[in-house]
């Protein structure tokens, strides 16, 4: 089974982080590991640049008028220096 | 002219027919003529939540053939004076009736009645076509589990492609105690996830399956918390803000402790 990250360890926790994923997919109908490995590959590549709050991370994709919108806040709370 | 409420839910066993007759029947109690229709043809429940079971005598398809004028098929409630319900049919076929015809009934429903408020059978087939397709308004009922709130989104989804408004969100079988202990998704957690507007939230409550099994509605006992938080819901239902019930159970013997540990 595919398991989602444990940012926090309650059920509750885990409960909304399963239905966030989820209903990303059912609105979306893209495939749910897609979109983990998707939000993954974001963190690594904008954490090269900027450090960020993973924990309010939120990742959005919209469907209307056929027009698909991907929608991402990503907190910073640093920038790197050079 | 009456208001047409749908109560949905996507998966079953959520509490739509527990809070369609409650919601009416505190309607009732409020001075509105109410007309509950239970729209699961072929798995008619409303009767039997009601006590009304042995006062059934024609049902729903029988007013929409013309077999019966609507006045014969409803049954007045024995307790909530204004309360009426129109039984669903027990027959087989669910294509028997059609979202045009539940149309019209609603129609001349919200001629007489302050309110319709439909109770939705689960599931997003022609009993949901059917249940909203004569409503104004709906209310989605969900538990604060995955599986329930996942349903709810799509349920949310179909309402608004009906060209319905944004649904009011009930949600059901809240166990504080749980939430404390990091076992269950808080109300925030669940508006965070569905961002509809909160309508009420109904405990866990034991009272709720002893009055089923007598026929009782638990919105009659003001003591009741489940009974508290329905008759909060009417009054939302009538446009009044009332704050939500102080549900923390744990925090008020916590308080209640630290009041005897000062003497
Ligand atoms: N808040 C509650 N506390 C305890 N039992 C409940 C509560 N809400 C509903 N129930 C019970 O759960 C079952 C399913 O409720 P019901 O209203 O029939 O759901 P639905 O109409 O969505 O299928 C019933 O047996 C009912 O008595
Ligand atoms: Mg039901």
């Amino acid at each position: 089974m595919f398991k989602f990250p444990c940012k926090n360890s309650t059920s509750s926790s885990v409960a909304k982080e399963r239905l966030r994923f989820v209903l990303l997919s059912d609105r979306t109908s893209i495939n749910p590991e897609l979109l983990y490995d998707l939000e993954n590959d974001f963190i690594k590549v904008i954490s090269k640049y900027m450090e960020i709050d993973e924990n309010l991370l939120e990742l959005n994709i919209n469907k209307d008028a056929g027009n698909v919108m991907l929608k991402a806040n990503l907190p910073v709370k640093r920038v790197k220096t050079y | 002219m009456g208001e047409v409420i749908v109560v949905t839910s996507g998966k079953g066993g959520v509490g739509k027919t527990t809070t369609a007759s409650n919601m009416g029947a505190g309607l009732a109690e409020n001075g509105y003529i109410v007309c509950l229709i239970d729209a699961d043809i072929g798995l008619r429940n409303l009767d039997v939540v009601l006590g009304l079971e042995n006062r059934v005598v024609y049902d729903i398809t029988n007013v929409i053939s013309g077999k019966c004028k609507i006045n014969q098929a409803l049954v007045k409630d024995k307790f909530f004076k204004k309360l009426f319900l129109l039984p669903a049919a027990q027959i087989k076929d669910k294509m028997s009736v059609t979202p045009e015809e539940m149309c019209e009934l609603c129609n001349i429903l919200k001629e007489k009645f302050d309110f319709v408020i439909i109770d939705c059978p689960a599931g997003i087939e022609r009993g949901f076509k059917n249940a909203t397709a004569g409503a104004e308004n709906a209310i989605v009922v969900t538990t604060p589990e995955v599986a329930a709130v996942r349903d709810a989104d799509r349920i949310i989804g179909f309402v608004g492609a009906c060209g319905l408004p944004s649904p009011r969100l009930v949600i059901n079988r809240f166990r504080p105690k749980m939430v404390n202990a990091g076992d269950m998704m808080s109300i925030d957690d669940i508006l965070d996830i569905l961002s509809v507007d909160l309508l009420g939230i109904i405990p866990e409550d034991e009272l709720i399956i002893v009055g089923a099994n007598t026929g009782e509605l638990v919105i009659k006992d003001g003591n009741s918390l489940s009974g508290q938080a329905y008759k909060n819901v009417v009054q939302r239902l009538k446009g009044n803000e009332v704050p939500y019930l102080e549900l923390q159970k744990s925090n008020f013997f916590s308080k209640l402790s630290k009041v005897f540990s000062r003497q």
